[in-house]
């Protein structure tokens, strides 16, 4: 070894180039932080993962570019009576290899994402029964009236009964499955686009369907998706139109991109809500040094955590002014009444005195679990948290990892492994209603989906009832006032330290005509690229 | 008793008799002779020294100590060096996003990048030495296996290795793994790519010491066969291995850069110089170069100078170049 070949390596390891090779008419070349490691839709509830398969794999219901609820592989449906929603299917309608698509397939469908290991199980609660009419006419039938029913439907993607017999995935795979199942590894959806092949962490290539029952609005015949993790990369492949489209653009780039002849940045605010959570279920925490007890059972101290943290801070800083602060578990655009909310003052010598009549006048030690390719800026969000919370004595080790191994162990099917996290959440069904549910509900009821992505385990019986009654009540001024209640409670109990939402930031070249969703999804069916 | 004349005789056969001082003969020798007429090996030397001088005494040389996230402040994030418009004191360097100061943060990264260098040779060295003493002083089968694992493994390159050994310690100790622990897994990953250079060259050398007089005199009065490999035969070996060592030193830093650079070695949060690099290779399009530029400068400066030293080393320990 020479000194020549060291030098080599050390300008490799500056700068590692990508190689991928030129583009061609209607290949569209994207590229995410993140991979998609599971092709199995009800393996991870993630927009990213959900956007991904959006091209190949259908719901009954579909949102469009304005979010709007639109009929996909369900063509109408109705509510005979409040209590059972029926719903017509399409006709004609084949999966990629050929099988027709009929009631069996939904039915099979509703079976499966309800099943142990699937991520998705909040789609439809346990009790909702599923009836076959006939081929193409399915009931549900419900235990009490739900009008958001069909609110998150459109990334609860249909499956095809047989092929998922015949090739032994029945049963759902597991985020923290070892090994890939068929179905993480292959697809057979109804969607525009088919994966012709898959390589989880390299390269997934999509080809339209030549015999796909609806009109696509986009031009693209192929679509190549490979994960760009680091940042720098990722940027100098869309300036040098090695790809197509990024997301995100990390925000120190923005500027750069914007200014470049062959690329822009789509920009806009953004419905997920960043947000940090707590172990406040489990009588010893799994990662902290203090035993025998848990002090985020104490509301003291997560009282002392949240006016630690200087979200101001955070936005000039970390997110460059790209991020706006809030109070709520939601972003304000989804609730009308989130203006009567404002987050606490930033006050470190308060908290510092709280952790004191708490009991941790020295603070203590936990484990921060952090992803390092899911959010805007996410693990250099938490290294700031560290430093803010290391100032009132608390020692945070940051296990910042990729998603996929951070979800893994978070996440219900990993066993809730956390104390501490950093996590996004965009209600899938653009309502209250699935945060209060989802993320704020107790997780006492094994049987019960609520609290399905609660991952610290917050529960609170007075606010499950609000939460109850929320899903039923059908007068808008009454439900907003019902909510509101709700998150009071809520932020009464300290239960969450909500962070900011993001922004939006997609890396397009102007070749390129792309719609933005703003719940992030990058959908290519309407895109169109030019020669 | 027996024992410390074979060594006497040992020595005698290689060395002028007259004693001296470790210091005046070193002085005195070829090695420092062309050490001297060497200026280029002279200020290799001295940035070397100066570089671990700077990570032994970081702590009391950096104006804060990066991996403290108590002594970080946000406000103070990415502020350009000093001599630049917008440089503020004291931050000599500059800051990165979150208010680390650069120098500081290469002083520590320094440190930490050395630590894991030398132990990582430390552990290779060992690993190979140990190795390599058996196979070329039995011979045989077991010179045989112990070698064509060597060969097979040549044919993979180091950093293929060391990602392996890394991948493997981190799905078996999965998240237990902490800041320190990953320490040990680095040096252990260099340590198993390194070995092979160190065993193939003591094993020659082995080779050719074991059949003469002297070892044959120590088997004749009966000494075990590991006193004769350390005590005798490995003394007889340490100049290929201190020029292998040097070398692979720089080598070691540098494969712990990558696997840092490619975000498996060491956490953002205790930054070596390899993670630096990767942080700021972020903020290049952005305009702030001196959060990737420092660092960069000071490991390819760090290991230009290892490398003529090792380079200086090979060249003065050839007799053939004399």
């Amino acid at each position: 070894m020479s000194v020549g070949r060291s030098l080599f390596a050390a300008t490799l390891a500056g700068t590692l180039a990508l190689a991928v090779s030129p583009a061609s008419s209607q290949t569209l070349r994207y590229a995410n932080q993140g991979d998609l490691k599971s092709l199995d839709p009800y393996t991870l509830n993630e927009s990213t993962t959900h956007a991904h398969l959006g091209h190949v794999y259908q719901g009954l219901t579909a949102r469009d570019k304005d979010l709007k609820i639109i009929p996909a592989l369900a063509e109408s449906w109705e509510t005979p009576e409040p209590t059972r929603w029926r719903f017509h299917l399409r006709k004609g309608v084949k999966f990629h290899n050929g099988d027709p698509f009929t009631a069996d397939d939904v039915v099979f469908s509703a079976d499966r994402v309800r099943k142990k290991g699937s991520n998705m199980q909040t789609r439809l609660a346990p009790d909702v029964k599923v009836v076959k009419v006939d081929d193409y006419t399915v009931d549900f039938v419900l235990p009490s009236p739900n009008p958001i029913l069909l609110n998150s439907w459109d990334v609860w993607y249909i499956m095809d009964k047989k092929w998922a017999e015949e090739n032994n995935v029945v049963d759902p795979t597991p985020v923290a499955a070892t090994t890939p199942s068929y179905a993480s590894l292959h697809e057979n959806g109804t969607g525009p686009f088919i994966i012709e092949s898959h390589q989880p962490g390299v390269k997934t290539v999509f080809k339209a369907n030549p015999n796909y029952w609806g009109k696509v609005e986009g031009n693209l015949k192929e679509i190549i998706f490979t994960p760009i993790s680091s940042d720098a990369t990722r940027v100098a492949a869309l300036l040098s139109g090695e790809v197509d489209v990024i997301e995100p653009v990390p925000i120190q780039d923005i500027s750069r991109v914007d200014s470049s002849p062959n690329a822009q940045v789509l920009k806009g605010p953004e419905l997920r809500t960043i947000f940090i959570g707590f172990d406040q279920m489990r009588d010893e925490l799994l990662y902290s040094n203090i035993k025998g007890k848990n002090p985020f059972k104490d509301a003291r101290v997560r009282e002392a955590f949240y006016k630690a943290i200087d979200i101001e801070l955070i936005k000039t800083r970390v997110m460059r002014g790209l991020s706006t602060p809030s109070a709520l578990m939601i972003a304000p655009e989804l609730f009308a009444l989130s203006k009567s909310f404002t987050r606490p003052k930033f006050d470190p010598d308060g908290a510092k005195k709280l952790l004191t009549e708490a009991g941790y006048p020295d603070g203590f030690e936990v484990t921060m679990d952090c992803p390092n390719d899911r959010y805007v800026n996410d693990a250099a969000i938490c290294q700031a948290v560290v430093g803010m919370l290391a100032r009132i004595g608390v020692k945070i080790n940051l296990l910042a990892q990729p998603k996929a191994q951070y979800f893994a162990k978070v996440l219900k099917q990993g066993g809730y492994q956390t104390s501490f996290y950093l996590l996004g959440w965009t209600p899938s069904t653009m309502d209250s209603h699935n945060v209060l549910y989802d993320i704020m509900g107790c997780r006492d009821d094994a049987k019960s989906s609520r609290g399905e992505a609660n991952l610290g385990g917050y529960c609170n019986k007075e606010f499950d009832a609000l939460t109850d009654k929320v899903l039923v009540e059908t007068d808008t001024e009454k439900r907003n006032q019902l909510i509101k209640e709700a998150y009071e409670i809520g932020i009464k109990d300290w239960s969450y330290i909500p962070l900011h939402q993001q922004a939006l930031a997609w890396g397009v070249s102007k070749k390129v005509n792309l719609p933005q969703r703003a719940d992030n999804l990058v959908m290519f069916h309407w895109a169109t690229k030019k020669e | 008793m027996s024992d410390a004349v074979v060594s006497n005789s040992d020595r005698q056969s290689t060395q002028p008799p007259h004693a001296r001082s470790w210091l005046s003969r070193a002085l005195d020798s070829d090695v420092f002779y062309s050490f001297r007429r060497s200026k280029l090996t002279m200020v290799a030397a001295a940035i070397t020294v100066v570089f671990f001088l700077l990570a032994i005494f970081a702590s009391v040389l950096a104006v804060q100590n990066p991996f403290d996230p108590a002594q970080l402040q946000l406000i103070n994030s990415r502020i350009s060096p000093l001599w630049t418009a917008d440089g503020q004191s004291p931050f000599l360097l500059g800051t990165d996003e979150q208010g680390r100061d650069v120098f500081s943060a290469i002083l520590y990264g320094m440190r930490i990048s050395l630590a894991v260098g030398v132990a990582g040779v430390i552990f290779a060295g060992a690993l190979g030495i140990g190795l390599g003493l058996v196979a070329g002083y039995f011979g045989g089968a077991v010179d045989g296996v112990i070698m064509r694992i060597a060969d097979v493994q040549l044919t993979f390159p180091a950093i293929l290795i060391a990602l392996l050994v890394n991948g493997i310690a981190k799905s078996i100790l999965g998240n237990r793994l902490d800041a320190t622990s990953m320490l040990f897994v680095l040096v252990i990953s260099i340590g198993l790519s390194f070995w092979v250079g160190y065993a193939r060259t003591v094993r020659g050398s082995v080779m050719v010491e074991k059949n003469k007089d002297y070892v044959a005199a120590a088997q004749l009065i009966g000494l075990p066969a590991p006193k004769i490999m350390l005590r005798h035969v490995l003394p007889n070996t340490m100049g290929p291995i201190l020029v292998i060592a040097t070398i692979n030193l720089a080598l070691a830093i540098i494969t712990e850069a990558t696997l840092s650079f490619l975000g498996v070695g060491l956490p953002d949060t205790m930054p070596s110089l390899g993670t630096l690099i990767r942080i700021g290779n972020n903020y290049l399009f952005a305009g702030e170069w001196w959060i990737v530029a420092f660092p960069g400068l000071a490991l390819a400066a760090l290991i230009l100078s290892i490398n003529l030293l090792g380079d200086w080393l090979r060249d003065a320990l050839n007799p053939k170049l004399r």
